[in-house]
């Protein structure tokens, strides 16, 4: 049995396009202490620090070691984890073991992006395979696209249906003061929006962001004395699917469903609608916020759309989801998905301000990337 | 610290220019460590690789790799960075009680990229870049520096060299095997002053694995266990002006954190054997001082005295180091194999008789940044 581990601090910067008044260090200094603010810590308090991003976006080698002037970490121990855009889920389970492990106290997690400084889509089309994929697997969104054209034709949903997704998110974004997009929009905004690979339109798509998030984890003993409200982490699983994405099952996500069973199973969740107070879903299309709804055990096959029209996900139904405006508001790629673990966080601490749903006890936060890479964390506000 | 073991490991031969592709490196050394350990992929819970886009050539490197690793429906996560630190991610993960065992796995083809200009890209965009620093030029700015402080020659750098490439003669797996003398370290062409080719590493091709195991599955495996008995990594200020670029302070403090948590008073006794990460001649000796084998400045007497030869009071790298063999963030991960192989007695010609605790030592970075030491005990 490892040391039960909780987050008791969460730190952003104020996400937006570009952020020209600050180089990475910066940027990363920034989300580092509010992090530490909020815990009510010093970086003394600081035992180790994990951190993440894409290397291809900035160009950068050795990012941990360069982090240092940011990061805080002199003569401290870090290290990277990166695993593409689910890199986020991945450095929140790193500080998790970190303390689970019972070698570390108090970790701090930290992911960042300056997308301003890259040219995102040309970086992750180097993820395919250099001979026989590279040519036409080229970006993010050709994949998400063909999921959402098949299960139209499969059941009978509408572009309409992912639009309503759309405007759940965008709307949610208004209330978080930390939201890159922060705009009021309709079913109509996002259908008149540009076409960009059908039948996903520019307002069903996830922006570039430029930005960082701080997540500090402490163990049984440390964390109660930080904060009176900590968020216990219960579960945290991972999986990922095949080399080529030629080989993969395009109608069956089956790294969300192995993900979300297995966390499902580690947290003692039947019945995530029932059992679960709030979810912050790495969605980085609004098609994937109905598609994968039944992989996450939600409905039955094709049923996303009934749940969605009837606003079971919105702020006042019966599941939140992404009350902070989730993915298609704000994307520092190798943030995003941390940035998913501090929201629920922050939900269970009940410090989400205006975003807050209230009495959260149990919170899921997910994180998606790189070969289908599907990561899920299980918040509570009671001890494992 | 609950007792973690180090049941199985795996290596490639080190060479320029290998054939096989990424995957199929990673494969060769997952299926070594198994077949070592008396395990097979059903056995193992998680897995941990080591990749470095830039060097690997594309963007989220650890997806070509994943599943000649195991990884697929399995709970799997990547450090990128030298191998010890993947393998302390895989400790963790270990002791967590999620998981009870964890594969480990690192590789690189270094000959497949232009290792000056990537590392070229581990300095400030805008400040240092520019000037063409790369792993020689800066760590020659160390090597003087070092050398100048303590009175330390070049000769007992190429001692090192000598040393170590000759220990490599005994190590199947060594890309450079090399039978030299301190005047073939002098002669060899100047790559950056006091910096000679001889004192440098080779551009090596390889792939490392090891699987860790709780000690109820420790039990059931084909080999003794090794037990990890403390680690700890500890790093440096970024800019080379803000640092000592003489002692190394995080290996210093990586040493007494790792010593504490294995019980070690007086590691030049207490240790039998030390794998360092050696990537340039004058490091071993600076390694030495900053592990506490010698006092601050020691580091050419204590490679003068021929204790750390084989045979030595206490033989660093018997396996001919990092200078032999160094497939970047894999070498720190081979320096904890072959500090297993030592401990079971499996060490074979580079054996050193009745080690019973080892060390074994990363780095990563500028300068080496950061600082990675494991204790090891059989």
């Amino acid at each position: 049995m490892g040391t039960r581990t909780a987050i008791v601090g969460v730190g952003q910067t104020n996400h937006t396009s570009k952020r020209k008044d600050v180089n990475g260090q910066e940027l990363i200094n920034e989300a580092v202490k509010r992090a530490l603010e909020d815990a009510g810590l010093t970086l003394k308090d600081i035992d180790a620090i994990v951190i993440g991003n894409m290397d291809h976006f900035e160009a950068i080698n050795v990012v941990d070691g360069w982090s240092v002037d940011g990061s805080g970490a002199f003569m401290k121990p870090i290290m990277k984890v990166t695993t593409g855009g689910s890199t986020g889920g991945t450095l929140g389970s790193c500080g998790y073991y970190h303390v689970a492990s019972g070698l570390f106290d108090v970790v701090m997690a930290i992911g960042w992006e300056k997308n301003s400084e890259s040219d995102t889509q040309a970086a992750i089309s180097t993820c395919s395979d250099p001979i026989l994929e590279r040519d036409f697997f080229g970006g993010a969104i050709g994949p998400n696209a063909a999921e959402y054209a098949m299960y139209m034709k499969q059941f009978g949903a509408t572009q309409e249906d992912a639009a309503l997704v759309a405007v759940r998110d965008h709307n949610n974004a208004v209330k978080n003061p930390y939201a890159h997009l922060r705009k009021l929009i309709t079913v109509e905004d996002v259908m008149k929006s540009p076409m960009l690979c059908w039948p996903i339109k520019l307002l069903d798509s996830c922006p570039r962001s430029d930005g960082a998030c701080a997540v500090i984890y402490a163990s049984e003993s440390k964390a109660p004395k930080i904060t009176a409200r900590p968020a216990w982490v219960h579960a945290t699983a991972v999986s990922h699917d095949y080399v080529y994405f030629g080989d993969y099952d395009w109608e069956k996500m089956p790294t969300c469903q192995t993900t979300v069973s297995r966390v499902y199973q580690r947290a003692g969740i039947t019945n995530p609608l029932k059992d679960v107070d709030v979810m912050e879903l790495y969605l980085p299309f609004s098609t994937c916020g109905v598609v994968w709804m039944e992989f996450m055990w939600m409905c039955d096959a094709g049923e996303a759309p009934k749940l969605i029209r009837r606003g079971v996900f919105d702020m006042n139904g019966e599941l939140p989801i992404n009350p902070s405006g989730g993915v298609l508001s704000t994307n520092p790629i190798g943030a995003t998905g941390l940035i998913r673990i501090g929201e629920a966080a922050l939900q269970i601490m009940g410090k989400a301000g205006e975003r807050q749903v209230s009495d959260v006890r149990t919170a899921m936060a997910t994180a998606f990337g790189s070969c289908y890479w599907f990561e899920a964390t299980v918040l509570r506000s009671t001890k494992p | 610290m609950e007792r973690i073991a180090v049941v199985g490991v795996g290596q490639t031969k080190y060479e320029r220019g290998k054939t096989k592709n990424f995957a199929e490196l990673v494969y060769e050394v997952t299926r070594k460590a198994l077949d070592d350990a008396g395990m097979e992929l059903s056995d193992i819970d998680n897995v941990v690789t080591t990749t470095n886009d830039f060097f690997d050539g594309r963007t989220i490197a650890c997806m070509p790799i994943a599943e000649a690793a195991g990884s697929y429906g399995r709970d799997a996560t990547n450090v990128e960075g030298d191998g010890t630190l993947s393998a302390f991610y895989g400790l963790m993960r270990t002791l967590s009680g999620v998981y009870n065992t964890t594969l480990v796995t690192s590789h690189c083809k270094v000959s497949e990229g232009a290792p000056r200009k990537l590392f070229n890209q581990a300095f400030d965009p805008i400040y240092d870049r520019l000037l063409g620093m790369d792993a020689i030029s800066s760590s020659a700015l160390q090597a003087r520096a070092y050398m100048h402080r303590f009175g330390i020659t070049e000769q007992q750098c190429a001692k090192v060299s000598v040393k170590n490439h000759g220990n490599a003669k005994n190590n199947p797996y060594a890309h450079a095997a090399l039978d030299i003398t301190v005047e073939d370290v002098m002669k060899s062409p100047m790559l950056a002053e006091p910096i000679k080719r001889l004192d440098t590493s080779p551009i090596s091709d390889g792939a490392c694995a090891i699987i860790l195991a709780t000690e109820d599955k420790a039990k059931k495996t084909a080999k003794k266990p090794v037990w990890i008995k403390g680690v700890a990594h500890c790093t440096d200020a970024y800019r080379l002006g803000e640092r000592d670029l003489t002692r190394s302070l995080p290996l210093e403090t990586a040493a007494r954190k790792a010593y504490q948590m294995a019980g070690i008073k007086d590691p030049s006794r207490d240790i039998h054997v030390a794998e360092v990460y050696d990537a340039f001649s004058y490091m071993e000796l600076m390694w030495y001082e900053g592990l506490g084998f010698c006092g601050p400045g020691e580091g050419g007497k204590l490679i003068d005295s021929g204790a750390t030869q084989m045979g030595g009071r206490l033989p660093v790298n018997p396996s001919g180091g990092v200078l032999s063999a160094h497939s970047v963030q894999v070498a720190g991960l081979a320096r904890i194999a072959e500090a297993v192989l030592q401990l079971r007695g499996e060490g074979g010609k580079r054996q050193v008789p009745g080690a019973k605790t080892a060390l074994a030592h990363g780095i990563t970075g500028i300068c080496a940044q950061t600082h990675c030491v494991w204790v090891l005990s059989n």
